[in-house]
């Protein structure tokens, strides 16, 4: 049921969970210390006026990420069963 | 704190009691998280900016009197953690590490805890003497988050004491907790701050035993501290940077036979864990830390009320709506620039009548006939010279305010997310639009103002087209030259004209240096979209201040020492009295220029300048601007004998709002205009504007870029290279004007 999807496909305005990054070891390590870590729920608020680079929420805060940066971080699509349980 | 003072006998603690106790303390903390305005509660205003051991961040430092102690702050720059990412997350930790501070305050935004204690843990892996300040306490409670201190402190290791820096809240408390740490009152925890799992610890174990042995031996031996890292620090922290991949440790880790033992023993272990975890350990590690983290979180943290939505997301919702968040953008932007140059222009009229005041005073009172030379040299050379100067301090700091407000309240960052995309075309990276800024007030602040800048080549792209965003140096130029050649319908246009010029040049030099010189993968453009904040009045002001600070020292020092020389070139040698006779009354001044030694150095370039159509004033004019920008009119001025030259600057950096002119002033503006357009064509005008536009950044810059870019190579290519790039081009429209007979 559950989706496994690159950052970048996800819909502005859902929620994802995060499941690995891909890429090349400081980057990763830097997303990693920006608080992308496996497990973390990721919600993608918008697209900036020109579509990229993208806002998200991460741990509380807002971050933003180019396309060719979330194409990295892969994600599983949460349902809205489960959006309901990580609000309670 | 004043008990204490009362209560210590005078007799056996005399020392303590007319000398403070100094001590020193660091704050660290995410960006963002409210250090500055911490920093700002507890120094006040008596605090500096310094640049920390020929690195080129800045830590602020500040010092404040706290009962018998004398606390001196230094303010680390904000950073997400303590690898060496970048240059600031190497200062931090160099600070910490070889300054060894006694107290390391934490500044941790509580309504972000997971992110900020990161950081936090990484701090206590250093082993370093620990305060947490528990930031933005009155966030925390808006968003329902409610937190167990003990539990907190206890996990952490450290005191964790909550705060308001907005509102100064807790500042007493927090420096209560740091002098217990400081007497020892509060014990240091010994056990390693975290443990990775058994096969990292295993690794770990056997990476720090060489270090451990080569730490004995240095210790039998006396080495001292703060050579060794293994010593400052502990073999243990030693060893797990290395399996972390750290370069920088790896760099300054001491030679000897420890070394390349450590060495075999990283590279072995790197690989057996890479094998084990299918990633690389660095990967592993900061996972677990912030594994780690997350548990202290769950443990300490609970939400007593539904998070809503809150008023930051409210306001992006305009602010960087995809429809309405460029046309919001560029309104601001037009609002910076209407409030620099219309605001900016009243203050600057009272400077300019307080030089023109000072000159009169000197000339009504001073001697008539006794040292010439020296009312010339303080007049003309100095008081001249630095009011061309000082003169555009308003702009400036009105431009600085701007930015300040604009990158305290939080929009920058919005800037940056929005310009992204261009400036990402460009080869540059979303965060340089700041400097851009900047750069269009000075560009000294502007190449400092890269420091936001992680990526190396990103920032020396950056460093080496600012000089091509038109700084308020050179307005005067183009206020000169606009008006004598077009029409007065025309003007605004060519005003705008070169100023996109330069801005389209600057793009198209960048793209060419990030495809050949500064190749590379683009840097990630993860970056943090802070919670919109309304700034206090003081700190912008200080904000502002520590800006145009650099602008000033500029005209206090290199500008002066350069009037004065610039003075004294056009002043010297004076014409022997035979050849005076050689010359009509009206052509005398004209041909003392041409005899002075920048006379020469103007009919020495002449050959290389005549392409361009520039004579040999133009040419000693040009000298000028390489010293200041802005020395480029007085020069002209003088070049062209006009006796009054400051009653001319002033003019002309009034763009001819004639209100606080007198006619007389008019009039000598008139005649150097006159100057001009019986010598030149418009077509030369245009050129002029043109090449001061793109050659030669003045010295301040030089200067600056080779200390910001960390040799003279890059200081050279900049200047070398604009300096070609305004001469073809130059050329191209000089000859095709000619040739098309366009505006000559």
């Amino acid at each position: 049921m559950n989706n496994q999807i690159n950052l970048d496909n996800l819909t502005p305005g859902s929620k994802a969970v995060i499941t690995g990054i891909k890429g090349a070891s400081p980057f990763k390590k830097r997303l990693l210390e920006m608080g992308l870590v496996k497990g973390e729920t990721m919600e993608k608020v918008k697209l900036a006026p020109l579509s990229d680079p993208a806002e998200y929420i991460v741990t509380g805060y807002h971050v933003t990420l180019r396309r060719e940066e979330a194409k990295d971080v892969m994600v599983e699509t949460m349902t809205n069963d489960e959006i309901r349980m990580t609000n309670q | 704190m004043t008990n204490n003072q009362i209560l210590k006998p005078r007799i056996f603690v005399k020392t303590s009691f007319n000398e403070p106790k100094k001590i020193t303390i660091a704050l660290a903390g995410n960006p963002n998280a409210g250090k500055t305005t911490i920093f700002n509660n507890l120094t006040g205003a008596n605090q500096h900016v310094g640049n920390y051991g020929g690195v080129t961040v800045e830590t602020k430092e500040g010092s404040l009197r706290f009962g018998e102690y004398l606390i001196q702050v230094v303010d680390l720059p904000g950073t997400y953690s303590l690898t060496a990412y970048s240059i600031e997350e190497i200062v931090a930790r160099d600070f910490i590490i070889h300054e060894q501070p006694d107290v390391i305050v934490d500044i941790v935004d509580g309504s972000n805890l997971e992110r900020n204690l990161y950081l936090t843990m990484q701090i206590r892996e250093l082993g370093a003497p620990l305060v947490v300040a528990l930031n933005m306490a009155d966030e925390m409670k808006k968003k329902g988050i409610s937190v167990d201190l003990d539990k907190m402190s206890q996990d952490l290791g450290a005191a964790v004491i909550p705060t308001v820096g907005t509102r100064k809240k807790g500042m007493k408390r927090l420096l209560d907790a740091i002098i217990e740490v400081v007497t020892g009152q509060r014990q240091k925890p010994d056990a390693p701050a975290i443990r990775y799992g058994e096969d990292i610890d295993a690794e770990l174990d056997k990476i720090a035993q060489p270090i451990t042995d080569f730490s004995e031996k240095l210790r039998r031996e006396d080495a001292p501290l703060k050579q060794h890292l293994c010593l400052s620090t502990s073999p243990q922290w030693v060893a797990l940077k290395l399996l972390e991949n750290d370069k920088e440790v790896l760099r300054v880790l001491a030679d000897g036979e420890a070394r390349m033992l450590v060495q075999q023993q990283v590279e072995i272990s790197r690989k057996h864990l890479t094998a084990i975890f299918g990633e690389e350990p660095e990967i592993v590690i900061a996972e677990q830390r912030y594994g780690y983290v997350r548990g202290i979180c769950r443990e300490v943290v609970s939400r007593t009320a539904e998070a809503r939505m809150d008023l930051s997301a409210r306001i992006d919702r305009v602010l960087t709506n995809r429809l309405l968040g460029l046309p919001i953008f560029a309104i601001l932007m037009y609002l910076t620039f209407y409030l620099v140059f219309s605001v900016g222009e009243i203050p600057m009229g009272w400077i300019e009548s307080g030089i023109g005041f000072v000159l009169q005073k000197i000339e009504l009172l001073w001697p008539a006939g006794r040292a010439e030379f020296l009312q010339s040299l303080i007049c003309e050379g100095v008081i001249a010279g630095v009011g061309n100067v000082i003169v555009f301090l308003p702009n400036i700091m009105l431009l600085f305010m701007a930015i300040t407000l604009l990158e305290d309240t939080g929009y920058m960052a919005r800037a940056a997310f929005i310009m992204d995309r261009l400036m990402k075309w460009v080869g540059l990276h979303g965060k340089s639009f700041i400097p851009m800024l900047t750069g269009f007030g000075c560009t000294v602040p502007a190449i400092m103002g890269t420091r936001v800048l992680d990526n190396r080549r990103d920032r020396l792209t950056t460093m080496m087209v600012l000089p091509l965003m038109s700084c308020g140096a050179r307005f005067p130029i183009y206020a000169l030259i606009i008006p004598a050649f077009f029409a007065e319908r025309y003007r605004a246009t060519a005003m705008y004209a070169i100023y996109l010029i330069g801005i389209a040049l600057a793009i198209v030099v960048a793209r060419l240096l990030r495809s050949t010189l500064f190749k590379g993968e683009a840097s990630p453009f993860v970056m943090e979209l802070p919670p919109y904040r309304i700034p206090t009045g003081r700190a912008i002001l200080i904000h502002t201040w520590q800006r145009s600070r650099m602008y000033l020292r500029k005209a206090g020092t290199i500008i002066l020492a350069l009037s004065i020389v610039m003075w004294f070139l056009t002043s010297y040698p004076t014409m022997p009295p035979e050849k005076q006779q050689e010359y009509a009354a009206a052509e005398l001044a004209e041909a003392q220029v041409g005899y002075s030694f920048a006379g020469r150095i103007g009919h020495a370039m002449e050959p290389a300048l005549e392409p361009l159509g520039f004579d040999w004033k133009i040419g000693t004019a040009l000298v000028g601007a390489f010293a200041a920008k802005e020395v480029f009119v007085a020069q002209l001025g003088i070049v062209y004998a006009i006796e009054d030259t400051d009653a001319l600057d002033e003019g002309l950096t009034d763009a001819d709002k004639s209100s606080a002119l007198s006619s007389e002033e008019k009039s000598e503006l008139a005649t150097l205009r006159g100057h001009l357009q019986a010598s030149y064509s418009p077509l030369v005008g245009f050129c002029i504007m043109l090449f001061c536009l793109i050659a030669t950044p003045c010295m301040a810059t030089v200067a600056v870029t080779r200390r910001e870019a960390g040799g003279w190579r890059w200081a050279l290519l900049q200047f070398g290279g604009l300096t070609a790039v305004a001469y073809v081009i130059t050329l191209l429209v000089y000859q095709v004007g000619t040739v098309l007979q366009i505006g000559i």
